[in-house]
């Protein structure tokens, strides 16, 4: 019987030749993780289990990112339980804030933790990044961690796939972000609820892995359980860029029933902002009307990749940040900072008088490096604008792309790249 | 099990930055997360929520980050069950994993209003309105779920398998 990617890796993964939605399943999991904040209550957990190790020490990633550099003594403290818990496991995949690291779901996929094919959890809700690579990967809490960091095994039930087809010509300085808010903005944010969101069609085939990135990582947004794409050369060619260990490519059949298929022509689509304070409360950026900023933050699990810092400094090239605002840019990862070094974007940013952080989650969920006062009005490339977001419980959030973000720096308000 | 407490009510997308905001995520203690639960939402809820008190909300309740603080904090402030048109996917695994009751009955969310007494039948899923005297019947757990509820939690659920597989039995 056909199958759908999800239903064909989860099938795999329970030893099983066929699942069908609504099929409870035992699965194996190729890769477990955590970060600062919640691995902390992971170990807990783990520790009352009481069993002799991890179940592979090659295969339970730990990843300082978001109150690092710690903010507080009792950051502090949490970040240092993380540390000697991967030290005493001798844990294969760790990493501090600076060297190789960075936020987890841009750190991963770049350092080729996570393959096509595999089966993640995370105790993260946006561990669904990683469906871009063609992989079956989901947000968990802490406790589902940490029995899978004693035991390689989850169970789940099989989530029914909904597909969404992007057709047409892209207009100018419309990117992933913008066809993922505008897809939240259609469905809304349960729209997905318990099921597979799978990504397709001519647009999805051209784009490159930070698209897919983006895109896959708002799928939870919508409600859903994962983001996929289907395997493809430009797939293949940026894990194997990155590792050399082996991985299973699995193609969802085509005639697989999906609960529903969503086709879009995205010549249509300007770039989207979604207003407070819901990521599905979306408008095209032409009728924001008159929105003046404080701060604007760009970077995120969303929208931290070279790609995101390329576009943000082609925008703020030679400009000048309104002196009104502040601006905070933050690279996703290590390898992104370095290569904007290398080209110069990091320059670029400062001359324009953008403040340049290091790699972490930054003021996303309103714990450090940019938390907003009361009134105070932000336009980010993250991915929840929910209330008290990213500080006082009257501050906003407004999502968008990071050309949008730069746009809305320069002009101090909410505005498109074109009006400059 | 009975449980017995007063409606406090939510709307629809009750997500887990309003629950315990990022900004107080750097403990993992209940007691000190529950001195700021909901604080966003409702700012007289940690000073007026008594021990047993339930929360009836609308769709998709605790969508958003993953938290494990959320149901943590929620029954650290003594939220003795949560009861809501429909749950977001995490915060569902979560609250069965940590313990916390949660029922989803989208008629007694509509119906039951804040301040109602409130009574639920854990074993039954049934819930009775005492102020209106209606009953509502909530969806049924799946039996597999029931089991990790009735062995206290995941943690204790998998400690029992893995006795059972390595027959070192009680």
């Amino acid at each position: 019987m056909a199958m759908t990617l999800a239903e064909k890796i989860l099938a795999a993964h329970a030893g099983l030749k066929h699942v069908s939605p609504g099929d409870l399943i035992e699965a194996r999991v190729d890769m477990v993780l955590a970060n600062d904040i919640t691995a902390p209550l992971a170990i807990g957990q783990f520790q009352r289990l009481n069993v002799p190790g991890l179940f592979d020490r090659q295969r339970v990633a730990l990843v300082q990112d978001h109150f690092v550099p710690p903010k507080d003594i009792a950051a502090a403290n949490q970040c240092k339980l993380v540390r000697s818990f991967a030290r005493e496991h001798g844990l294969a995949h760790y990493y501090e804030a600076g060297k190789t690291g960075g936020i987890e779901h841009v750190v991963l996929p770049e350092q080729g933790v996570v393959l096509p094919g595999e089966v993640v959890i995370g105790a993260d809700s946006h561990t669904c990044t990683y469906g871009a690579l063609g992989a079956f990967s989901t947000g968990m809490g802490s406790t589902d961690v940490a029995v899978a960091m004693a035991t390689g095994r989850i169970w789940m039930k099989v989530p029914e796939t909904i597909r969404f087809i992007y057709e047409g010509g892209l207009q100018p300085w419309v990117g992933a972000k913008d066809l993922i808010l505008y897809t939240i903005g259609d469905i809304g944010v349960e729209g997905a609820l318990y099921q597979a969101m799978e990504f397709g069609g001519p647009v999805i085939d051209a784009m490159g892995m930070d698209g897919r990135f983006t895109m896959a990582n708002m799928a939870v947004e919508a409600g859903a359980k994962a983001g996929l794409f289907a395997v493809d050369d430009t797939t293949l060619d940026y894990v194997r860029r990155r590792t050399g260990r082996p991985f299973t490519v699995y193609h969802g059949d085509p005639d697989a029933q999906c609960a529903l298929v969503r086709q879009y022509d995205v010549s249509e689509i300007e770039p989207q902002v979604a207003f407070p304070h819901l990521p599905s409360n979306t408008r095209p950026v032409s009728q924001a009307g008159h929105v003046s900023i404080d701060q604007v933050f760009i970077g995120s699990c969303t929208n931290g990749r070279i790609s995101d810092l390329r576009l943000a400094a082609r925008v703020l090239g030679g400009r000048q940040v309104d002196s009104q605002v502040r601006c905070i840019i933050i690279p996703g990862d290590a390898t992104a900072y370095r290569q904007a070094l290398a080209e110069g974007l990091i320059e670029t940013f400062v001359e324009a008088g953008a403040m340049v952080g290091t790699p972490s989650c930054g003021p996303c969920l309103g714990g450090h490096s940019g938390v907003l006062g009361e009134g105070e009005r932000c336009i980010s490339t993250t991915n929840r604008n929910f209330v008290g977001r990213m500080g006082h419980v009257k501050s906003e959030v407004y999502l968008a792309n990071p050309a949008v973000a730069a746009a809305s720096a320069i002009l101090g308000r909410i505005a498109a790249p074109a009006e400059l | 099990m009975k449980l017995t407490g007063k409606a406090w009510k939510f709307g629809d997308n009750v997500n887990t930055d309003v629950i315990i905001p990022g900004r107080h995520l750097s403990t993992t203690d209940p007691k000190e997360l529950a001195r700021h639960c909901l604080e966003d939402l409702d700012p007289t809820f940690t000073s007026q929520v008594q021990p047993g008190d339930i929360i009836v909300a609308g769709k998709n309740f605790g969508c958003g980050s993953s938290r494990e603080h959320a149901p943590l904090c929620l029954r650290g402030a003594g939220v003795s069950c949560v009861i809501a048109q429909s749950f977001a996917l995490i915060f569902f695994r979560n609250a069965i994993n940590l313990g916390l009751p949660i029922l989803e009955c989208p008629e007694a969310a509509r119906a039951i209003q804040a301040g109602h007494r409130i009574e639920v039948e854990l074993s039954t899923g049934q819930i009775t309105d005492r102020d209106t005297g209606h009953t509502f019947q909530a969806k049924p757990y799946p039996e597999f779920m029931l089991k990790i509820i009735n062995a206290g939690g995941l943690v204790p659920y998998t400690m029992k398998q893995m006795n059972a597989v390595n027959g070192s039995g009680t």
